[in-house]
C-alpha cells in the first residue's frame, strides 16, 4: 500500500509546499505585480500630474481652478454632457425597440437583423463620421434631409456615435429582455390584463436594470469617444477632443491630466452603477423561471419589421457609404469606380505599413492578452493560496473597465515616458501599444473567464491533489480544453478591438508603429477622405474575416468535442 | 472526550484481498481536538475521534453539522484552526492535500468531462510516469471492480449518474490510497440506483479492506453501510457507535430524534423513578432515571407502541384516540392522542394485519401500551426544547 511509502518521510509536521501550490502562489504574485505596474501605477501618475504644473512643480488644485475658469473648456464639458444625454435617449430608444423586436416578437428574419446590428463593432468609430460627411456634409448625397443645418457639429456627432454605440446597447437590452419569466405573462393574461398594462407592469420592470445599465454604458461611451467628434465635430468642442488638443496640440500635459480625470468621473460612476445593477439582475431570475416564448401577432410583428428595417437601413447605409466613398474616384465630380484609394503608399508616408502594424499589434494583443487574462482569472478563481492576493488581483482586473481609453493612453504617456522609469524603454514601441490595448480591454475578458471557470466543478482541484497531480497540469489538461471556445472568443474580442481602437493608441504610437485606425484619423485630418475610408474598410474586412474564421474554427472545435460536451458553453 | 470508532468483532470475509492481515485494534486515523472557525462561525468544536484500520465509518448529521468540514480537514482541503490529525502514525495536520494519502469521491462525481473513462481512472497513474501497458491493465482491473468493464472508451457524459459515480470510485481507488473519503456520494442519485450502489460500495470496501469515511445526511444510508456511525450536530460529536447501538440506544435526545422516527414528549421525572406526562404516570427502566429529575423529554419509537397481547397487568396502558392514519405500504402510521397527555400527540406504527383485525381508522379508540424498556428519557433543556416543537409541528 502506498501508505507504506510515506513511512520513511514520516516525521514532525512542518508546513510544506507542493509544486502546484508554489506555481499558483508565484502566478498570483506575478499577476498582482503586472496589474500594479500596468494599471495602478499609470493611473496614480496621471492623478499626480494633475496636481503639478508642466514643469513638474506641485501646484495643488491650481490646474482644476484654471480649467474651470477657462470659458472654452467649461463649454466643452457642457457640450459633452449635452451630446451624451441626447445619444443616450436616442440610442436607448432605438435599441430597446430593436431588442424588443428580436426577443419578444415573431418578426421574420430576426437572425439577419441581429447580424446587421453588429456591423458597427467591426469598424473604427471614425468610419461612421466619415460616411456621414459623404451623406450629409457640404456636398453630401442626401444633405437636403438636414434642411440647411450643418452636419459638422452636434448633429453629426450624435448620429455618428449612435451608430457606434448601437451594438453595445443592443446586447445589454437583448440580455435584459431575454430573461423573462413566462409564468408572469401567463398569470397576467389569465387575469385579463391589457397588453399595454402588461408591458408597463411586467416587461419594463423586468428589464429595468438592463435599461439603467445600458443608459450608463451609452453615456460613458459617448462622453469618452474621440474618433467621431474629431472627424465631424467641426468647431464644436467636447472633452475628448479637448484632451487631445491640450496634449498633442498645446503640449500642456497637466491640463490634459485634468481633463482626463474629469473624463474618468462619468466612467467610474457608470461602472459602479453597472456593478450594482448586474448583481440585482442575477438575483431577479429564479431557477424555476420558465423562458418566455413570443406568440405571433401580425400587426405587431409587421410594425417591428418596418422599424428594424429602418434602423438596419441606417446601419447598412453608413457602411455602404464608406465602401462607396473608398471606391469613387473623386466625389462628387468623378463617379468612376477605382481601387486607387487603396494604394495607401501613394497617399500616406506610412502607407500599407500602418495596416500591417495593426495586424501585428492585434495578433500580439490577442495572443498575450488571452494567455495572461486566462491565467489571471484561473488564479483568482482556483488558487487555494493567498486569499488576499486573489481578491486584490480581481479588484485590479476590474479597474480598466472604468478607465476611458484616452485616459489610459495619457496615463501611459506620463508613466512610461519618464526617463527614470526602468520600463521607459518600451515607450514608442509596439510593446506599449500591445500592453495598453490588453489592459484597456482586460475587464470584459477577465469577467468572461471567471464566469466560465466558476461553472466548472469546484472539486477538480481537490480530486487532482488526491491523485498527486499538480493543479497546473489539470488546468492544462482539463480547464483549458473545456474553455477553448471561450478562449477563442476572447482572443477574437481582443483582436477586433485592437484593430478598431483609436483612443489609447493615439497618444502612444510612434511613426514606425502607426496603426491603421490612426492612419484613418490622420488621412482624414489632411483631407484625404477617400483613402481614409479605404483604410477603414480594410479594418472592416479584416474584422469580418477574423469573425468568419472564428465561426468556422469554433464549429469544428465543437464538432470534435461533441462526444464529451453536453451543451455548448460558448 | 475521546471517541473510538472501533470495528465491531465480525468474521473477516474470506475473499479479503487486503495485503496483510491487520490486527483488529490497529488505529489508523487519530483526530485530536480539532476545531474549525469560519470567521465568527465555529464549524467544528474540539473534535476528537479515533478510527481503526479497515473500518467503514459514516459521519451522519443534518446539513451544517460540520460533517463535511471534518472530512475536508482530514483531506487537507480545509485547514483546521487548531488540533492535530494523525494518519497511519504520520502527523498530517499541516500537509497540503497532495502530500496526504487519500482517494476522494464527491456528490457531483467531479469527473473530468473532456477525458474518457479510461483517462479519468488513469489520471493519477499517468502522472506517475508508469508504463502505458501497466496503466491500461490497472485501469481495466479497476473498471472490472466497479462493474463497468467496457465503459473505458466512453466519455462521462455518455454514462448515467450511477455509472459516473462508479467511475469516480474507481478513480479514487486507482492510487491504492490508505483512506477512502466519500462526500455524500449517493445523494445525487435516484432512489433505486442509490440502494444498488450502496450495496456494491459496501462489498467493495469489505474486499479491499480500505479504511473508509463517508459523509451523509441520510440515516438509512449510514445505518445500512457503516461499521461505525458518528452522529454529529452543530460541530460536535453526539454519539459514536455501531448502527444498532445508535438506533436502539441513542445517547442524546438529538440522536434519538435524528436517527429513525422518534416520538418526543415533554414530561417530568419523579422521585419514585416514574415519569409524568400531563396527568399520566409512566413506569420506566430504572437505569433511565439515573440522576434525572424535573423537566425531561420522553422518547419512544412509533414501532414500539404495543397494541396486541395487552393484559390487565400490562404496565403503561393507555386509551388512544386515533386522529388520522397515513397508509405507508407495509405498515401505516397513526397519529394518536391520549387523554391526560395535555394534548400531546404521538405516532404509532400499525401493521397491515392490525389495521384489518382491529378495523382501525381515524376516529377509533384503542388500548395501547408503552413498554417500559422501550422508553428513554433525556434532560429537557433549551438545547433540546426545539426538538419537541419540530417533532409535533412537522407532523401536524
Amino acid at each position: 500500500m502506498s501508505a507504506q511509502d510515506f513511512e520513511a518521510s514520516a516525521g514532525p509536521a512542518f508546513p510544506s509546499v507542493d509544486r502546484g501550490r508554489l506555481v499558483s502562489t508565484l502566478g498570483l504574485l506575478l499577476g498582482v505585480a503586472l496589474l500594479l505596474i500596468f494599471v495602478a501605477a499609470p493611473l496614480v501618475t496621471i492623478f499626480l500630474k494633475s496636481l503639478q504644473n508642466d514643469t513638474g512643480t506641485f501646484v495643488g488644485l491650481d490646474n482644476f481652478v484654471r480649467y474651470f475658469s477657462s470659458a472654452g473648456l467649461v463649454q466643452s464639458l457642457f457640450n459633452s454632457i449635452q451630446i451624451a444625454l441626447t445619444v443616450t435617449v436616442i440610442a436607448c430608444g432605438l435599441a430597446f425597440g430593436y431588442a424588443y423586436a428580436l426577443t419578444r416578437t415573431c418578426m421574420p428574419m430576426r437572425g439577419l437583423f441581429r447580424a446587421i446590428a453588429m456591423i458597427p463593432i467591426l469598424a473604427p468609430s471614425l468610419l461612421s463620421a466619415i460616411a456621414l460627411i459623404y451623406l450629409l456634409g457640404n456636398q453630401g448625397m442626401i444633405r437636403e434631409l438636414l434642411f440647411g443645418n450643418s452636419v459638422y457639429g452636434p448633429i453629426g456627432i450624435v448620429l455618428g456615435i449612435t451608430f457606434y454605440v448601437f451594438p453595445h446597447v443592443l446586447m445589454i437590452m437583448v440580455t435584459a429582455l431575454s430573461s423573462a419569466d413566462a409564468r408572469l405573462y401567463e398569470a397576467a393574461e389569465a387575469m385579463g390584463t391589457s397588453r399595454w398594462r402588461i408591458f408597463w407592469t411586467i416587461t419594463v420592470p423586468g428589464a429595468r436594470y438592463g435599461l439603467i445599465s445600458a443608459g450608463f454604458v451609452v453615456f460613458t461611451l459617448t462622453i469618452t469617444d474621440f474618433g467621431v467628434p474629431k472627424v465631424i465635430g467641426g468647431n464644436f468642442n467636447v472633452l475628448a477632443t479637448d484632451i487631445y488638443k491640450q496634449v498633442v496640440g498645446q503640449q500642456s500635459f497637466s491640463m490634459g491630466a485634468v481633463v482626463g480625470l474629469i473624463l474618468l468621473f462619468p466612467a467610474i460612476l457608470s461602472f459602479s452603477v453597472d456593478r450594482v445593477v448586474r448583481k440585482r439582475q442575477v438575483a431577479q431570475m429564479s431557477a424555476r423561471a420558465v423562458p418566455y416564448a413570443p406568440q405571433p401577432s401580425k400587426g405587431r410583428d409587421r410594425a417591428f419589421f418596418v422599424f428594424c428595417s429602418l434602423v438596419s437601413l441606417f446601419l447598412v447605409g453608413i457602411l455602404a457609404t464608406a465602401v462607396f466613398a473608398s471606391l469613387v474616384t473623386y466625389w462628387p465630380y468623378n463617379l468612376t469606380l477605382t481601387l486607387a484609394h487603396y494604394d495607401f503608399n501613394a497617399v500616406d508616408p506610412n502607407g500599407w505599413s500602418s495596416f500591417t502594424n495593426s495586424l501585428e499589434m492585434a495578433a500580439w494583443t490577442a495572443l498575450i492578452g488571452t494567455c495572461v487574462i486566462f491565467l489571471g482569472a484561473y488564479f483568482v478563481e482556483k488558487a487555494d493560496t493567498l486569499p488576499f492576493a486573489r481578491g486584490l488581483l480581481h479588484m485590479l482586473a476590474m479597474i480598466p473597465m472604468a478607465v476611458p481609453g484616452l485616459v489610459l493612453g495619457l496615463a501611459y504617456v506620463f508613466f512610461f515616458s519618464t526617463p527614470t522609469n526602468p520600463l521607459s524603454g518600451i515607450y514608442g514601441t509596439m510593446a506599449i501599444l500591445v500592453l495598453s490595448t490588453v489592459v484597456h480591454f482586460y475587464t470584459v475578458a477577465h469577467l468572461s473567464f471567471v464566469t466560465a471557470l466558476k461553472q466548472l466543478d469546484k472539486e477538480f482541484e481537490a480530486v487532482s491533489a488526491s491523485l498527486k497531480v499538480p493543479a497546473y497540469k489539470t488546468m492544462l489538461r482539463v480547464h483549458v480544453p473545456i474553455c477553448l471556445p471561450l478562449i477563442l472568443n476572447v482572443a477574437i474580442y481582443l483582436f477586433l478591438n485592437a484593430m478598431t481602437t483609436v483612443s489609447a493608441a493615439v497618444f502612444l504610437y510612434a511613426p514606425d508603429t502607426k496603426l491603421a485606425s490612426i492612419a484613418v484619423l490622420n488621412m482624414d485630418d489632411v483631407g484625404d477622405q477617400a483613402p481614409a475610408s479605404a483604410m477603414a474598410i480594410m479594418i472592416v474586412l479584416t474584422s469580418v474575416s477574423v469573425k468568419l474564421l472564428q465561426v468556422v474554427v469554433t464549429r469544428s472545435l465543437l464538432a470534435r468535442s461533441s462526444a464529451w460536451r453536453q451543451r455548448d458553453p460558448g | 472526550m475521546n471517541m473510538v470508532a472501533k470495528r465491531p468483532n465480525r468474521v473477516r470475509p474470506a475473499a479479503s484481498i487486503a495485503p496483510q492481515d491487520v490486527p483488529s485494534d490497529d488505529v489508523f486515523l487519530e483526530i485530536h481536538n480539532v476545531s474549525k472557525w469560519f470567521g465568527d462561525f465555529q464549524a467544528l468544536t474540539d473534535i476528537s475521534l479515533t478510527i481503526e484500520r479497515g473500518t467503514f465509518v459514516c459521519f451522519l448529521g443534518p446539513s451544517g453539522c460540520g460533517k463535511t468540514t471534518l472530512l475536508r480537514s482530514i483531506a487537507g482541503l480545509e485547514r483546521q484552526s487548531s488540533g492535530r490529525i494523525i494518519q497511519d502514525g504520520r502527523d498530517i495536520s499541516n500537509l497540503p492535500p497532495s502530500q496526504r494519502d487519500f482517494g476522494i469521491v464527491f456528490q457531483s462525481y467531479s469527473l473530468f468531462p473532456n477525458l474518457t473513462v479510461n483517462a479519468n481512472v488513469g489520471y493519477g497513474l499517468v502522472n506517475q510516469g508508469l508504463p502505458r501497458a501497466q496503466i491500461a491493465t490497472r485501469v481495466q482491473e479497476l473498471l472490472d471492480l466497479v462493474h463497468l468493464p467496457s465503459s473505458g472508451p466512453k466519455y462521462p457524459a455518455a454514462l448515467s449518474g450511477g455509472e459516473q459515480q462508479r467511475v469516480a470510485l474507481a478513480r479514487a481507488l486507482a492510487m491504492q490510497p490508505g483512506l477512502l473519503l466519500l462526500d455524500e456520494p449517493l445523494s445525487a442519485l435516484d432512489a433505486k440506483v442509490r440502494v444498488d450502489l450502496r450495496h456494491e460500495m459496501k462489498q467493495l470496501q469489505r474486499r479491499l479492506g480500505v479504511t473508509t469515511i463517508m459523509v451523509t445526511h441520510d440515516q438509512e444510508e449510514a445505518l445500512a453501510l457503516a461499521d461505525v456511525v458518528v452522529v454529529m450536530s452543530k460541530g460536535n460529536i453526539e454519539q459514536v457507535g455501531t448502527p444498532m447501538q445508535v438506533y436502539t440506544d441513542p445517547q442524546s435526545a438529538f440522536v434519538a430524534d435524528f436517527v429513525g422516527h422518534m416520538n418526543l414528549l415533554h414530561g417530568t421525572a419523579q422521585a419514585d423513578g416514574t415519569v409524568r406526562i400531563g396527568s399520566r404516570t409512566l413506569q420506566l427502566d430504572p437505569k433511565q432515571v439515573d440522576g434525572l429529575s424535573g423537566d425531561v423529554l420522553v422518547s419512544f419509537r412509533p414501532e414500539d407502541v404495543m397494541f396486541r397481547g395487552l393484559e390487565d397487568a400490562t404496565e403503561n396502558q393507555l386509551q388512544g384516540y386515533i386522529e388520522s392514519v397515513d397508509f405507508l405500504g407495509a405498515f401505516s402510521r397513526a397519529r394518536v392522542r391520549v387523554n391526560g397527555f395535555d394534548g400531546a400527540v404521538f405516532e404509532a406504527d400499525l401493521s397491515a394485519n392490525m389495521l384489518r383485525d382491529f378495523g382501525v381508522d381515524a376516529g377509533s379508540t384503542l388500548s395501547l401500551a408503552l413498554p417500559r424498556d422501550r422508553i428513554c428519557i433525556y434532560p429537557g433543556n433549551e438545547r433540546t426544547a426545539g426538538l419537541v416543537k419540530s417533532s409535533t409541528e412537522e407532523r401536524a
